[in-house]
């Protein structure tokens, strides 16, 4: 079977719509993984670079980008996964802090000079907005994910942990 | 394997069988620990040891032509290279919390030192890992700090798991046989360096809650360390631990997800 050839722009379109299997109102692309796309007549070859060197998702995310680009006709699909490469809390999208405040996770704050001067900076809530707030745990439910409490709302919350 | 990657893959080996093996006994509190966010925070912290394993084996792949899930499934036990100290059982919490704060500590100043390393793989995911391992420090030694003086069961209990991992933990620093030649070739700058620098740091963070650590007058350990781990000379609980860690593998040959 001859495949398809498919531009390098339209597989980072395709790429957008794959959400991240844990935090699904952010893209593949809005978390700042795919660091690199190559096509060479109807081959594709995806680099993604994890996030947590851990990640249990990244088996999903890897399979997720096989079949989507299956699904349109790319027959020769081909994931690195660059571990080598080092993944940052800077390389999110500008909107994906908007999108993960709406979704009751508070964003990581651009990295300062050390983690230590990022984690002293104040943490808002993102439910009601207050500054009031401290932290429970330096670990969540997801590795990337950190718990804190709102003393303005009394209510827990999530937070992306600054890398 | 070329003669020339022997003390890389040795030291490599190392790295990585150390994660695994403290990832595996850090997986055993999960459902199990004291409070909840300490549930949550080991389960965490041994999906970040697992994670980094990973990473040294995937360096050694290239080296040795062997898959990370072979390195971690299909070797026997005396074949592992991690130290004694990480394979021990779990104990009481207060060991747990010790044993993963020495670790921490020991993996913050080996990992600074392999961001300047002249192999520019490991330096590249030293610098990766080390992100990531800032928040087990903050975790452990902020437990240490709390646990090591709030009542009196939490005091005996934190002497008594530092008077017996403190030995153990020297184990971390055990020469490597290529430690020479590691050295020379500025690929990290030897254990006795890194074992000075973690006195330094552990030493401050115990004295705070008055911990004392057997040191002579120039900071030097007083007591035998625990090595023989880096040679395969293992004790019996690695064993168990690996018989544990490839049930499923070897039963189920070839399973996938």
């Amino acid at each position: 079977m001859v495949s398809v050839p498919i531009s390098e722009q339209a597989v980072w379109d395709i790429l957008r719509t794959i959400p991240d299997p844990e935090i699904p109102v952010l893209s593949l692309i809005d978390l700042g993984i795919v660091t690199r796309v190559r096509t060479d007549d109807g081959a594709v070859e995806v680099t993604l670079c994890p996030t947590f060197s851990g990640c249990p998702a990244l088996h999903q995310m890897r399979m997720d980008v096989e079949e989507t680009l299956v699904s349109h006709g790319c027959t020769q699909v081909t994931v690195i996964v660059d571990q080598r490469a080092s993944w940052t809390t800077d390389l999110l999208a500008e909107n994906a802090r908007r999108r993960l405040q709406a979704f009751g996770i508070a964003p990581p704050p651009p990295r300062g000079e050390s983690l230590p001067a990022t984690l002293a900076l104040p943490v808002k809530c993102p439910h009601c907005g207050s500054s009031e707030t401290k932290l429970d745990s330096e670990f969540g439910a997801t590795l990337c994910k950190q718990l804190y409490l709102c003393n303005s709302c009394h209510q827990a919350f999530e937070r992306f942990k600054p890398l | 394997m070329t003669k020339a990657n022997a003390p890389v893959i040795e030291m490599l080996t190392a790295l990585a069988d150390d994660e695994l093996v403290i990832g595996h006994r850090d997986s055993e509190w999960t459902g199990y620990a004291p409070i909840l966010e300490e549930d949550i925070a080991f389960s965490n912290i041994a999906q970040d040891e697992i994670g980094h394993s990973l990473v040294w084996y995937t360096l050694l792949e290239r080296l040795l032509q062997r898959s990370p899930d072979a390195m971690a499934f299909e070797r026997q036990w005396l074949d592992f290279r991690c130290c004694r100290f990480v394979a021990y059982p779990r104990g009481d919490f207060a060991y747990t919390v010790v044993r993963q704060y020495l670790f921490d500590e020991a993996e913050h100043v080996r990992l600074e030192a392999l961001a300047q390393s002249s192999y520019g793989p490991i330096r590249d995911a030293a610098a990766r890992i080390m992100k990531e391992e800032a928040y087990h420090l903050l975790h452990s030694e902020a437990l240490v700090e709390r646990l090591g003086d709030a009542t009196d069961e939490s005091r005996r209990r934190m002497h008594a798991a530092t008077a017996t991992a403190f030995p153990q933990s020297l184990g971390l620093f055990e020469r490597l046989e290529h430690e020479d030649v590691l050295v020379r070739e500025r690929v990290f700058p030897g254990n006795a360096k890194l074992q000075t620098a973690w006195i330094e740091r552990i030493v401050a963070t115990f004295g705070a809650v008055s911990i004392t650590l057997p040191l002579d007058g120039s900071s030097k350990p007083l007591c035998l360390a625990d090595y023989g781990g880096r040679a395969g000379d293992h004790t019996s609980d690695l064993e168990q631990l690996i018989a544990d860690l490839h049930m499923v593998y070897q039963s189920v040959s070839g399973a996938s997800w």
